[in-house]
């Protein structure tokens, strides 16, 4: 007797969370990432607070989304060289939920630490402080609808040669209203505005997301498994 | 109908059709070509402001339109090709996307020719022009995916889901450049509207989108009478046709 839907999500999510916390180096390297690109920028450019200031948003989010990017190779790897991935295409629970709640895990270890260091990076950028929460805001509804897009990615790149490259050329373009809407509202709110436009754009993007990407996964885990 | 259509999707059929429709296109396609470039050069009155220099309008607008028309097409085919598992139509996807590159590639590179007398530089980030350029991304991610799998079933499955989620994410991006253009780029930029465009510079321009669609279908033909030769290299028509 398979168990329930509700159960099977929540026991996948805590399988997924656990097997995280313990490979956190995997989760540790993206976001070190961030940090080292972030940092990049300012060396590169200039160390000129107005100039820095004007630049952050972009920085900021050009660096979350090439660290997002980076984290979704844990997505699916291990689990392919284990064979714990056809394990989940043979069970009878709908595979749109079941990736759903593995890019909701993934979601958890990777993204919600990049939320949680961007505060520190866009003081060190000298991004106003107000406009702190309204990145946090941005990254919570953005880096979701990246990590579903990079799912659909994944799963097609699985266990290609060249996979990186390859998994960068498929989700960037498709990336690119997140980063639009993502550093318009930063931006915005940075220089003292109403960000709410872009932030309902990412919202709405977030739920068409939530709504389409798993199907498109499950697709692309079928095609690839095959 | 019912007959049309299953006929039609069995390759040696295809293939028989394809080459004989394929030169009618071809022929159409290049006196349209040729009589619309002339009329467009010729024939079309200068621009008040732009001069001659609009007339490259004749190649980059088609190409701009014909650049999405294959997107969709080639979403269309990849999306027969997934749901009913047709193999012509993985075929005829597999065939577009190049051709749907160069084309945007075309209006690429006649925009930013266009973009050097008119604005003064060879690049703007004008709305069109850099949903036009991830427009080649997709494309380029597209076959980029198709070439680096193997297995032929995979690689038409995985790169029809790719192509389906690009051409849902098309008109999002589309949409979400010109919301981004409008914000950063003051109205110092001379944006050229859609005026009312004189009948007379119109309608060279509708021939040659023609004229293109008729190229299209011809070299789409030829692609996809190679793309089933090469397929289907051990069916016995095959090797009773070369």
């Amino acid at each position: 007797m398979p168990p329930e839907l509700p159960t099977a999500l929540r026991l996948l999510l805590l399988r997924d969370l656990r097997l995280a916390v313990r490979r956190w180096g995997q989760m540790a390297t993206p976001l070190m990432f961030f940090a080292i690109v972030a940092t990049l920028f300012p060396l590169a450019l200039s160390p000129a607070m107005l100039q820095l200031r004007e630049i952050a948003p972009g920085v900021l989010w050009v660096a979350a989304l090439l660290s997002s990017l980076l984290a979704l190779d844990a997505l699916f790897r291990a689990d392919l060289e284990d064979g714990s991935l056809e394990q989940l295409l043979l069970s009878p629970q709908p595979l749109p939920l079941l990736l759903l709640a593995r890019t909701a895990a993934h979601w958890l270890m990777s993204a919600v630490p990049l939320i949680a260091l961007a505060p520190l990076l866009a003081v060190a950028l000298h991004l106003p402080a107000q406009a702190l929460v309204t990145l946090m805001l941005a990254l919570a509804l953005g880096t979701p609808v990246l990590s579903l897009l990079g799912a659909i990615g994944a799963a097609l790149t699985m266990g290609l040669h060249r996979g990186g490259a390859l998994l960068a050329l498929l989700v960037l373009p498709l990336a690119v209203p997140v980063l639009i809407f993502g550093a318009r509202a930063t931006d915005l709110a940075a220089r003292g505005e109403d960000p709410a436009g872009p932030l309902f754009l990412l919202a709405s993007l977030l739920f068409l997301a939530l709504s389409l990407a798993p199907i498109a996964a499950a697709a692309a885990l079928r095609v690839s498994l095959d | 109908m019912h007959r049309f259509f299953h006929e039609l999707a069995s390759p040696p059929h295809f293939y028989r059709l394809a080459g004989r429709l394929g030169p009618w296109f071809g022929w159409t396609g290049a006196a349209l070509i040729a009589g619309s470039a002339w009329a467009g050069l010729a024939w079309a009155p200068p621009d008040y402001q732009q001069g001659d220099g609009f007339r490259i309008i004749y190649v980059h607008v088609p190409s701009a339109w014909m650049s999405l028309f294959v997107y969709v097409l080639m979403a269309t085919a990849a999306a027969i090709g997934l749901v009913w598992r047709i193999k012509l139509a993985h075929a005829v996807a597999a065939g577009c996307a190049p051709i749907g590159a160069s084309f945007t590639f075309l209006a690429l590179a006649t925009g930013s020719i266009w973009g050097k007398p008119m604005w003064g530089t060879w690049w703007v980030w004008d709305a069109r022009l850099t949903s036009e350029l991830i427009l080649l991304f997709l494309y380029a991610g597209y076959m980029a995916l198709r070439a680096s799998i193997d297995d032929l079933q995979r690689a038409d499955r995985a790169s029809a889901v790719l192509a389906l989620v690009g051409v849902i994410n098309v008109p999002i991006i589309h949409y979400s450049v010109i919301w981004w253009n409008t914000l950063h780029q003051g109205p110092t930029v001379t944006r050229l509207d859609t005026p009312a465009i004189a009948a007379s510079m119109l309608v060279p321009l509708l021939t040659m989108t023609v004229g293109f669609m008729c190229y299209f279908a011809a070299v789409l033909m030829t692609r996809v009478r190679g793309e089933l030769l090469a397929r289907e290299r051990h069916a016995r028509w095959v090797r009773e046709v070369v």
